[in-house]
């Protein structure tokens, strides 16, 4: 039986409160009953494979499509009942550019100001204060055709930002862009947080949710398989385990008889014996070779990533690493 | 604000961002003005010596038919202003901004309003050119500026409802090719009226088609105000048509404005 909720302890605001969504397109279910808890002032990356309903989710979200089923609540407002309230809430950023192609840098800033009715004098230094923030001054009075790939992302968020939103959806926020860019973009999503928004990014980078994401969820089919930080994640795959490289075969064949476990592999001469990768087995495994006079040639430990539970969880292998 | 401040402010801006772009991308402008006054230059002086003697009058001929015609050319080309409103939306559709707007917190319809009112304007400044080049090759209108300025009334009021079309067309159209296609029967169909040739000359199945069309009062009512023919009930019923057309052209927009697709 489930006990009644704890009345007394301090309430934690989720910024983005979702139970029970689903979003179908024909006979396809997009979104399959998904549920979703964003606190306050962290970031959530949405992990998941091309078609997993990740972009559907960050659509239905920022009220670009009608959800068929679910309550959805955004900085506290319901999403079906106030989308007007929700909509001055919140920014997204695309993973296709949401800039106007034809006016430069700085009006397309100008005109978020303007449709935020800041006044003329307000809306100015505040484009010009993001155009600062976003490094984009020499750029500002060119337009957008001109840019690279990181500048016109970062020229898209801060058009997102000119309304200073609650909740940020950015929407595979550093596909197609290089390292540099990247991690460049990353330093400004960590920013944001610092000043008490709430991001739900969608990556398919795992690297991305592991650096970035206070909390992960892997979604796949519509709903979400697991949920939890990237070492909760990580804890999910069986354990980590000990690799040992010798000289040659007769030392691997004499640490395999002493060690009892493992799979030895002749051709590369590496044992790999499965443990729990804390430091009292390495030690126990060491002092075992040592008896047994055996000396490996060298020794590395592997600690499950965000890869493995994502095969884990989805049957498929990661679909992209990041590009360096 | 209220309600209606708000959708005034944010299609106030809509507007300033449509202008902008049309003075940034010039060619669709450009195009839509130059194709009446080639249609101009080809009726008066192709077709203008002998589809003006046909008019009846004693001293009829080019000169007279460059005053008959100019009405007609003028309608043209509005419907040529729509077809450039229909392919301007169908652009704007395909680009990422306007999911932004669907996002922001702004009156709804002042995406569609800022490109109607756009529209309006871009036409009537190429009507001005029209006109201008009209005066050049002896349009001899001898309207009061109270005529004139009923005129532009007038080419305002079936520019706005072409405009509240062609951008509900753009936006049920998939692609800018079919948006581009689809106005042109409204290119067409003031030649099926009383725009280049009087509806008396046309054959008695014609002729009522072309009598009750929408184009057909328009042109009279220029005609009238422009170089003094009789209006008659024309304004009124020109009036009538336009708003008819507007209000469906608006409930159409709006409708599939709110249907598209996302993204």
């Amino acid at each position: 039986m489930r006990g009644t909720a704890v009345t007394d302890a301090i309430p934690v605001t989720d910024a983005i409160a979702v139970s029970g969504l689903r979003k179908a397109f024909g006979p396809k279910a997009v979104l399959d009953g998904l549920d979703l808890a964003v606190p306050e002032g962290t970031i959530y990356a949405l992990l998941g494979p091309n078609g997993a309903g990740k972009t559907t989710t960050v659509d239905v979200l920022s009220t670009l499509l009608p959800a068929d089923a679910g309550e959805v609540r955004i900085a506290g407002h319901d999403l079906r009942r106030e989308p007007d309230a929700v909509r001055a809430a919140i920014a997204l950023t695309g993973q296709f550019s949401a800039v106007d192609t034809l006016l430069t840098g700085a009006e397309n800033l100008r005109l978020m100001a303007d449709l935020h009715h800041l006044g003329r004098e307000e809306g100015r230094r505040r484009a010009a204060e993001l155009l600062e923030r976003f490094d984009l001054v020499d750029a500002a009075d060119r337009p957008p055709v001109t840019y690279s790939g990181g500048m016109r992302r970062r020229l898209d968020l801060a058009m997102g930002l000119m309304a200073r939103p609650r909740v940020v959806f950015l929407d595979e926020p550093t596909t197609g862009l290089d390292p540099r860019s990247r991690r460049a973009m990353w330093d400004v999503v960590r920013d944001l947080v610092a000043d008490g928004v709430t991001i739900l990014l969608t990556t398919q980078y795992l690297e991305e949710a592991d650096s970035l994401a206070d909390r992960i969820g892997v979604l796949d089919g519509g709903r979400l398989v697991a949920e939890g930080t990237a070492d909760e994640l990580k804890r999910l795959v069986p354990g980590s385990s000990v690799r040992l490289r010798f000289p040659d075969p007769a030392g691997l064949e004499r640490a395999a008889r002493a060690l009892g476990a493992g799979t030895a592999d002749p051709a590369t001469l590496v044992l790999e014996v499965p443990g729990d990768g804390s430091v009292a087995a390495l030690r126990a495994l060491l002092d075992r070779l040592d008896d047994a006079g055996v000396e490996a040639a060298d020794l590395t430990v592997h600690t499950p990533d965000l890869d493995d539970v994502f095969l884990a969880l989805t049957g498929r292998p990661a679909p992209g690493e990041v590009p360096s | 604000m209220t309600t209606l401040g708000l959708t005034l402010t944010d299609s106030a801006t809509m507007l300033r961002r449509n202008l902008r772009r049309a003075v940034r991308y010039p060619g669709l402008t450009v195009i839509v003005a130059a194709l009446p006054i080639v249609f101009l230059l080809l009726f008066v002086y192709v077709f203008g010596g002998t589809l003006g003697a046909g008019l009846g009058d004693p001293s009829g001929g080019r000169a007279e038919y460059v005053t008959y015609v100019v009405p007609g050319i003028l309608v043209l080309a509005i419907t040529g202003g729509a077809q450039g409103t229909a392919i301007g939306i169908a652009m704007d559709m395909t680009e990422g901004i306007i999911a932004r707007f669907r996002t922001m917190s702004i009156a709804r319809a002042s995406v569609l309003t800022g490109h109607v009112v756009g529209a309006v304007i871009q036409t009537l400044v190429g009507l001005a050119l029209v006109v201008a080049v009209a005066l050049l090759v002896g349009f001899r209108p001898d309207a009061n500026a109270l005529e004139w300025a009923a005129a532009v009334g007038v080419l305002t009021v079936t520019s706005f409802a072409l405009s509240w079309l062609s951008v509900a067309m753009g936006l049920w159209t998939r692609t800018v090719e079919a948006a581009s296609n689809l106005p042109m029967p409204l290119m067409l169909l003031p030649f099926f009226g009383s725009g280049f040739v009087p509806v008396e000359s046309m054959p008695g199945w014609l002729r009522s088609f072309a009598e009750h069309q929408p184009f057909t009062p328009v042109n009279e009512t220029l005609r009238g105000l422009l170089t003094g023919t009789a209006i008659g009930s024309s304004a009124v019923v020109a009036v009538a048509w336009c708003a008819g057309i507007s209000l469906i052209g608006y409930l159409w927009a709006r409708a599939n404005y709110e249907r598209r697709p996302a993204r």
